[in-house]
């Protein structure tokens, strides 16, 4: 069975659901503190994906996810990377996805480790916000996700407006397949205005992975819709089979079995 | 010592630098053009140039988008008109700080200390102390902040003070009345006359004179807020001699209805109740009320830090799996002449508030999914601020006993000067001095430290490492520990406790209400295994005493005994109050019809009053689906923005086993008659919890009394006739209280007079649900359905939301029937449960018409409905008060065709009747008894009335 090690540390708070998800999509899935794999970095052999899952890691206090990034960079960067050249996976969900872009594993357009090619900042609205978006996958660069899916699922944070240094690693990201999600409207309009991009980020960019597809981030929150009651309108269109977001789990524990 | 400078590279808004320019502009600090923020970090420590350019790159500046300075200032400052620095006080806690300081000891600095601000630079023609006013007012908080114009960073860190009073002793020998109250208001003790002299006789009896921290001790333990000294104490009210209020009201009922499922009611932090076979679930909901009126950020996010601890702190811990939050103010929109000398204003209150819960539960991955908002002019002064928590937990691990021979651990955060006196501060009236005076009594909370104990907690119990557990919440160390020892008896080492300066005396130890503290009881064979888990979890534990067999509390500091009391003194000694309770009925009468009514405006109207406007401002910046529970949203309904009734949530991931959540509230019904306010409460709890397909016979309840001062008879007098409802009611309903709280102290004293909050009673209401995916929502669900009133409707307008529009109250206060109640609510639920029903949302204030009103708009479905087909009190006729009557126990639902027949029957013992149908025309109609359209409406104008009052 594929095993799916999730990190949790001080603030790490979606652990659970993350658990879950990716339980449904049949992997088995182990929650392990950080300071026990930085510990031992070589329990990470015995996995096949590594989940950075969402929260507020020791506060967000010096931005979102700095102070894990900082401690993946003096710690288990080599085991990451090695993990990705196995052919391994790697997941970060909002808190989790500010914590690759800080580590310099994503984008990682000039090599895994290189920080300072993009940040998520400050939502334009300046506050938390929790709400319903629509997500489609523009890229088929990243065995998370097919090209074409649209995923709905719930954002929930502060720090979620995705920047690149300038334009032309933009346009990198977006020629190079690495744009991976983008928000668009109800029914698929592109470019879509806030609420429906939540957070003001440039092309609706809602998650983009490393130039081998295997490191993946986003803000929104696919595991928190695999339950079909998850959905806010379910009382409406009735009780779907599953959540949009158990595809992507499932996707990623086939991509590795 | 060195200092680095961050700040938003050119070309990059920073929305703090953004938000500070409106707040100015709005603050009133006169002509400013631009704000620039700069993040501050002092270091102090050895640190070559590298290691400072490694911490600056890694943790300090985010090189994307910032531009750093080291031991320079950035060049907007020589540009700047004006610079401001804002840091936090010494001593109050900085968790950037913290946290900076843990990420320098992983890079190896673990002897560097850190001290963080912030500066504004300003650029403007404005009046550096216009500007400097305005900034007092609008980007900090002289509480626990200070503010120093000029461009210097003070480069200091907090020093200690060297002298450590250890002990002094307080004698009260010979003190006559007069001198026992002084002391008493010197100290902060509030305790009065009658509890003093039961002090002073006790210690004449042993022959010695208190101690310091043995006098602090006995005052924090027969506080109010932890004595519940007016609710249990004697009452004469009406010729009725009352000997303890909440046994023979609240108690009472939960007694004499008896349900098998209620596994802990009022002894532990919090009611507990059985979920299943192996499981049981918990809710408490606490007030924070002064803090939160002086500091609201802190004050909310220490009461929410509290009540997820009073979970934890249930039986041998509790998960904690829902927040909830209500919250009373002063209009946000009141004019700056009409506040009071020394009270901040609501707006800024509120923002406050709702930053203050949503920082802490938002960190803490608590979902806050259920709360209300409510506003009046009297809680200007004193704001009420409800925080209430659910937890879950093995039903096996309800009951938990210290033993002698068990250790005293505490975990979490270190101790320190904040909160002294939070206790007593609490049980005194607030006044314009409050804001300056009381700044001790405010914390500042930690969400990190909880979540890391919390993480270690549970790790803890599920390997069954110790005996009991209890929170450090009022009253500090002295609460928390002299409560678990009030059996066995407990020594502790004060000297042994972690601190986060030195210099404290024994005293500040011990009765500090530093936050995010937890005290265990530990065998000594699990100490090792124990201290393992929380050195794993990073959360600091140590132990500081034992459990003894002796009934004493007794304190040491570096070997001295510094107190030693009997627990039966501490516990029992207290002199019960006796006090006179009145109620005078207001002189009420009801007002002259108005022929000339625009039943549309009246409805736009009640639907933008700030008590029944959307919410959703505060409720998005909750995160109100972390865990991956809630199945029932608090927005619901097509475009996800209509107002839910209740929340229902899985107890676990993927599971249909579920919770419903709700409240009840309406302090103005109050006005009019406490005992009709109170049952409304109850009702509108039960009602709100009966609309989404919970039942009755599941249901239980918390109790949060917010009262003026009960010394005065009228307030005590409206207090008795409320906790009589509650046991008229409750009993009636089958609905056990399994917790409350009350705060009973609630007025605000000007030049001009005492201001007094309404009496307010929040009722919440916990239920388990069977079947989540039975649940139903308010949004109406498309066209050709039948709409119902549920229900029988009666000339009751008075303190209802279309009287209060026409600024009036009227007489005829809305009254609870509850034998017929628990019949319709019987019915519904049983119709509910089989499927009948497509949407159903409860009555509250504005009535039918507001209920149909929000179902309609947030359904995207036209509706027309037919006031003559209304079931009804015989001769009421008017067609304004069948359409915003507020009467109790009523609900509107949606059935579709094929259901009418199974749902008419389900229905057929209570009063119901068929009002009208949903169609396609984007609008809502109601006719009139006459015959004739009295109201259409556009859904869109209906949603914009509900949506703009707080789009902020």
């Amino acid at each position: 069975m594929v095993k799916t090690l999730i990190i949790r540390t001080a603030g790490t708070n979606c652990d659970r659901e993350t658990v879950h998800a990716f339980e449904r999509a049949g992997s088995e899935a182990d929650l392990v503190h950080l300071d026990r794999l930085i510990e031992r970095p070589a329990t990470l052999l015995d996995y096949r994906i590594l989940v950075f899952p969402g929260g507020f890691s020791y506060g967000d206090d010096l931005g979102a996810g700095t102070i894990v990034a900082s401690r993946l960079r003096t710690t288990l960067l080599p085991e990451i990377i090695a993990l990705v050249e196995r052919a391994g996976l790697v997941l970060g969900i909002c808190n989790g996805f500010q914590i690759l872009v800080k580590a310099g594993l994503l984008p990682a357009i000039s090599g895994h480790g290189e920080t300072g090619e993009s940040t998520l900042t400050a939502n334009d609205s300046n506050k938390f916000e929790d709400r319903w978006v629509t997500l489609e996958v523009v890229s088929d660069l990243s065995p998370f996700v097919r090209k074409g899916d649209v995923i709905r699922c719930p954002v929930a944070h502060a720090e979620g407006k995705f920047i690149t240094k300038d334009e032309a690693t933009l346009t990198h990201l977006e020629e190079s397949g690495q744009v991976v999600f983008r928000y668009v409207g109800k029914s698929g309009g592109q470019n879509p205005a806030y609420p429906l991009n939540p957070n003001g980020s440039p092309n609706a960019i809602a998650g983009i992975c490393d130039p081998t597809g295997r490191i993946l981030g986003l803000m929104p929150h696919p595991e928190r819709f695999i339950a079909p009651w998850h959905h806010p309108t379910w009382t409406r269109d009735g009780l779907a089979e599953e959540g949009d977001g158990l595809q992507m789990f499932r996707n990623a524990v086939e991509a590795v079995r | 010592m060195h200092l680095v400078q961050v700040v938003a590279r050119k070309g990059f808004s920073d929305p703090r630098a953004r938000d500070a320019l409106a707040d100015l502009q709005a603050g009133g600090a006169g002509r400013i053009d631009q704000v620039e923020y700069v993040s501050c970090y002092l270091l102090e420590g050895e640190l070559t140039p590298e290691s400072l350019e490694e911490i600056t790159r890694r943790l300090l500046a985010d090189r994307v988008i910032e531009d750093s300075f080291l031991d320079t200032d950035p060049p907007q400052a020589a540009a700047a008109d004006h610079s401001l620095i804002v840091l936090p006080k010494p001593g109050v806690m900085d968790p950037v700080a913290l946290s900076l300081e843990g990420a320098l000891a992983d890079l190896g600095h673990s002897q560097v200390r850190a001290r963080t601000g912030r500066r504004y630079l300003v650029r403007g023609a404005c009046d550096s102390e216009v500007l400097l006013a305005a900034a007092k007012r609008v980007l900090m908080n002289e509480v626990v902040e200070e503010i120093q114009p000029g461009d210097e960073f003070p480069r200091t860190f907090p020093q200690t003070s060297g002298h450590v009073p250890r002990k002094t002793a307080v004698p009260l020998h010979g003190l006559d009345d007069d001198a026992l109250r002084r002391l008493s208001k010197e100290r902060v003790l509030s305790l009065n006359i009658a509890e003093m002299h039961a002090v002073r006789d006790f210690f004449d009896g042993i022959g010695r004179a208190p101690s310091d921290i043995e006098l602090e001790t006995i005052a924090q333990t027969w506080s109010e807020h932890c004595k519940h000294k007016t609710l249990a104490g004697i009452i004469l009210f009406r010729g009725e001699r009352i000997d303890n209020l909440l046994k023979s009201t609240i108690f009472r009922a939960t007694r004499e209805i008896d349900r098998d499922d209620c596994l802990s009611i009022f002894v532990d932090n919090a009611g507990v109740i059985r979920f299943d076979e192996e499981r049981a679930i918990c809710m408490k909901v606490e007030t924070h009320n002064h803090p939160s009126a002086i500091e609201p950020c802190g004050g909310a996010g220490t009461g929410i830090g509290g009540v997820i601890r009073d979970i934890m702190g249930t039986g041998l811990g509790a998960r904690p799996i829902l927040n909830t939050d209500v919250f009373c103010f002063g209009p946000p929109d009141l004019p700056d002449e009409k506040l009071p000398k020394g009270t901040l204003h609501p707006k800024r209150i509120m923002k406050g508030v709702v930053e203050g819960v949503r920082d802490y539960g938002n960190r803490m991955g608590i979902p806050t999914a259920n709360g209300a908002l409510y506003f009046d002019e009297r809680y200007v002064g004193n704001p009420l601020v409800f925080c209430g928590t659910v937890g879950i937990m093995p039903a096996d691990m309800v009951e938990k006993a210290a033993r002698p021979g068990d250790l005293v651990l505490v975990a979490g955060g270190r101790t320190g000067r904040d909160g002294i006196h939070g206790v007593t501060f609490a049980s005194v009236e607030l006044n314009e001095e409050s804001e300056m005076m009381d700044a001790g009594a405010v914390q500042i909370g930690n969400p990190i430290e909880e979540k890391k104990v919390l993480d270690a907690q549970l790790r803890a119990r599920d390997e069954r490492l110790y005996t009991a557990v209890t929170d450090c919440g009022g009253g500090g160390l002295s609460s928390a520990v002299g409560e678990m020892g009030e059996e066995t008896g407990v020594r502790v080492d004060l000297d042994r406790i972690p601190l986060k300066y030195e210099g404290l005396s024994p005293l500040e130890i011990w009765i500090s209400e530093a936050q995010e503290r937890m005290i265990f009881a530990v065998p000594p064979e699990h100490e090792a295994r124990m201290l393992e888990i929380f050195a794993e979890e990073g959360s600091e534990a140590v132990i500081i005493g034992e459990f003894t067999a002796y009934q004493r509390l007794t304190l040491c500091y570096e070997g001295e005994v510094v107190a030693d009391l009997s627990m039966e003194f501490l516990h029992d000694g207290l002199p019960k109050l006796e006090r006179e309770a009145v109620w005078v009925a207001p002189d009420l009468s009801e007002p002259e019809p108005r022929a000339d009514r625009d039943h549309g405006e009246s409805l736009l109207g009640i639907l933008g009053a700030l008590n029944v406007c959307s919410k959703e401002w505060v409720i998005r910046q909750y995160d109100h689906e972390v865990q991956g529970l809630t199945a029932v949203k608090p927005l619901v309904g097509v475009r996800h923005d209509g107002p839910g009734d209740a929340v229902v949530f899985s107890a676990e991931p993927g599971e249909r086993r579920g919770i419903v959540v709700s409240c009840g509230m309406n302090p103005h019904y109050g006005d009019l008659d406490p005992y009709a306010m109170a049952a409304a409460a109850i009702d509108e709890a039960v009602r709100n919890t009966i609309a989404v397909g919970g039942r009755l016979e599941r249901m239980a309840m918390l109790d949060n009394f917010s009262w003026g001062n009960t010394d005065k008879p009228d307030r005590l007098g409206a207090l008795v006739l409320a906790a009589k409802a509650i046991y008229d009611v409750s009993k009636i309903y089958g609905t056990p209280f399994i917790s409350g709280k009350d705060s009973l102290n609630n007025e605000y004293s000007t030049d001009e007079g005492t201001i007094v909050i309404p009496h307010t009673l929040l009722v919440s209401a916990m239920s388990v649900m069977d079947d989540i995916t039975k649940a139903v929502t308010m949004d109406l669900k498309g066209p050709g359905n039948g709409l119902y009133l549920i229900g029988r409707t009666y000339d009751e307008l008075g303190g209802s939301h279309l009287y209060l529009q026409d600024g009036e109250m009227g007489a005829n206060v809305p009254r609870v029937r509850p034998e017929d109640a628990v019949a319709t609510f019987t019915a519904l639920s049983n119709a509910i449960a089989a499927g009948h029903v497509r949407s159903c949302h409860d009555l509250s204030e504005g009535g039918l018409g507001v209920a149909v009103a929000e179902m309609a708009y947030a359904g995207e479905t036209g509706a027309a409905i037919d006031l003559a087909a209304v079931e009804r009190a015989e001769g009421l006729s008017r067609d304004d008060a069948i359409l915003f009557s507020e009467s109790q126990s009523r609900f509107v639902v949606e059935v579709m065709p094929e259901h009418r027949e199974d749902f008419e029957a389900a229905l057929a013992d209570i009063p119901f009747a068929r009002i009208g149908e949903t169609n396609d025309t984007d609008t809502l109609t109601v006719t009139g008894t006459s015959g004739e359209v009295i109201l259409t409406r556009a859904l869109a104008d209906i949603r914009e009335a509900h949506q703009a009052t707080l789009r902020w």
